[in-house]
């Protein structure tokens, strides 16, 4: 069964290029000394130089990051929350509903979810910028919060927070101190898929950011779309990099912060 | 109930309430409403601080207006029936991509999956912009796949790939891609191998024994993934503006130019409104199939 076969090596090959080959070029490209992207001209980082004294990406940049920050904190809470209520709230009124509304944002296109929240911050007269940029990713982002932390919570075995509760502690004293470290890395990786998600988004921070705010992904459409352009290769590449040693560096921690976990609950168990 | 409950429960409820279901609301009140030169450009048909008589007046003047001007202008259901045909063929595009790499991968050495594993999350991280953006300049005229293909001889003018519904379809199987091969891989690394050993033990073919063993029992996987890549790929915006051209329409890029161009709301309000009525039905086929799958593993 595990023998090594051409036809598994070919399509694992070729799936690999087909997903690598663009970003390698869109990387080496920004190294390019030439502004027509798709001819080489010899090595240069003038791209990156010119980057970093636009004033506009890096304001853009701010922008993105500030969002990106807080809305990805404030939806890490509230996604925790709503875990812990749909593992561990029991019944209670409109409980339908509520599932409902976790799981409706993930698979709302992004223009519904982006035109319905601007038609709401209008209709209540909100001024748009930054803060209406962070409720809207907040919305969404505390669902995708919410999935990953329920994964985890379902599998967390109750008893030793029962056990901190019989042993004096008040409910929030046992979920800070028994349950949140045991669910750290749910949490953690929550934070982290919210926080991309935010900085990735272009069509509802569109939406909702109004003339006042621009973020890096609004500025990178409105320049894309004059077209390709050697500075955005730049951009990119410094992106990419970025989150190629995040998911690295988050993977290695997670998979530390798993193994801890998961000898602590059984070593809770066997002491029990 | 006590309070801290309540509270905990509370908290999550109201701001969903507010941010996701009443905005809701609003796009099918304005969708409602007439167009009108002004800010905002629609003039309110429900008055609510009126009270009753406002809730009669608005009864009295309800019209579908709009989606009667949907219904007649062929654009919109042009645009409605183009974007499904697009997300059915490139969902199609996907899973014949997608199928065989999850199945490379789940015949793997155990030791290489992780690694194998994180080379398919690392794009989906990555700036789906980004990703879109890099095809441009493959694709175009002068692009890296042209000037490789006249470099070899294989053609002699370059081809138009840019700005065409072949563009399209290559941004969408390239920028969907994990999401298809991860619950393919998932329900194939699961696989029992001794069925697929039983089948060719009774005489079956490597080749009869995959198509009769191995793609029925992957089939939850496969569902997932193709829903998964068709419900985005549906309303999708940024892949046909960047790279599909006047002529590849989609329901997603008119709701965009209705609203941001046009500043025409009540009509982005009503796509906006059949748009979901048109997700209603694969997103509840979806629901079932992962309801169906979590009791077969239960």
């Amino acid at each position: 069964m595990k023998q090594f076969s051409w036809f598994n090596a070919t399509a694992l090959t070729l799936g690999f290029a087909f997903l690598y080959i663009p970003m390698i070029i869109l990387v080496v490209f920004s190294f390019n000394d030439n502004r027509l992207v798709t001819v080489w001209a010899g090595f240069s980082t003038r791209w990156y130089v010119e980057l970093f004294q636009d004033e506009a990406f890096l304001d853009a940049a701010w922008v993105t990051l500030r969002v990106a920050f807080s809305s990805s904190t404030i939806a890490t809470v509230l996604g925790t929350m709503a875990a812990y209520v749909m593992v561990n709230g029991g019944k209670f009124f409109g409980r339908t509903l509520f599932s409902g509304m976790i799981y409706a944002p993930l698979v709302m296109p992004e223009v519904i979810t982006g035109l319905s929240l601007l038609l709401l911050f209008i209709a209540i007269g909100l001024d748009r910028g930054v803060i209406t940029i962070v409720l809207a990713h907040t919305t969404f982002a505390m669902c995708y919060v919410s999935v990953v932390v329920s994964s985890r919570l379902v599998n967390f075995d109750r008893s030793l927070e029962e056990a901190a509760l019989d042993l004096g502690c008040t409910p929030f004293q046992a979920f800070k101190l028994v349950t949140l470290p045991l669910i750290a890395p749910a949490v953690i990786s929550g934070w982290l898929l919210a926080f991309t998600l935010s900085l990735d988004d272009l069509v509802i921070a569109s939406f909702t950011a109004g003339p006042s705010a621009t973020t890096l992904p609004m500025k990178i459409w409105s320049s894309v779309r004059l077209g390709v352009s050697p500075k955005i290769n730049a951009l990119s590449t410094i992106l990419i990099l970025l989150v190629t040693i995040g998911v690295i560096a988050a993977s290695i921690t997670s998979k530390r912060s798993i193994a801890r976990a998961l000898r602590d609950e059984q070593m809770a168990d066997q002491s029990a | 109930m006590n309070f801290a409950r309540r509270t905990l429960i509370g908290i999550p409820y109201i701001w969903l309430l507010l941010l996701f279901l009443v905005p809701f609301g609003i796009i099918f009140k304005i969708s409602l409403s007439d167009y009108a030169v002004s800010i905002p450009p629609y003039t309110p048909t429900l008055d609510l601080a009126q009270g009753w008589a406002g809730l009669r007046d608005f009864l009295s003047q309800l019209d579908f207006e709009n989606y009667i001007w949907l219904s007649e202008d062929d654009l919109y259901w042009k645009a409605y029936l183009s974007s499904v045909k697009i997300a059915c063929i490139s969902t199609l595009l996907t899973l014949l991509v997608g199928f065989p790499v999850a199945y490379g991968m789940a015949k793997s050495a155990p030791e290489w999956r992780p690694m194998l594993m994180m080379l398919i999350i690392l794009p989906f991280w990555t700036s789906f912009l980004i990703r879109v953006y890099a095809w441009i300049g493959i694709l175009s005229n002068e692009g890296f796949l042209n000037q490789f293909l006249l470099w070899t001889g294989v053609i002699s003018d370059p081809l138009q790939i840019m700005n065409t519904s072949t563009a399209v379809y290559i941004g969408i199987v390239y920028t969907y891609l994990p999401f298809m091969i991860l619950p393919i891989y998932a329900t194939l690394e699961r696989l029992d191998g001794s069925l697929l050993e039983a089948a060719i033990d009774l005489g079956c073919s490597r080749t009869k024994a995959f198509w009769l063993v191995t793609v029925p029992l992957s089939r939850a996987g496969v569902i997932a993934g193709c829903f998964l890549v068709f419900i985005p790929a549906l309303g999708e915006i940024v892949i046909p503006s960047l790279l599909g051209g006047s002529g590849t329409l989609m329901i997603g890029k008119v709701l965009w130019e209705e609203f941001f161009s046009n500043r025409d709301w009540p009509v982005a309000s009503a796509v906006a409104i059949i748009l979901l009525l048109l997700l209603v039905v694969p997103i509840m086929l979806f629901q079932r199939n992962q309801e169906k799958a979590q009791e077969a593993e239960g």
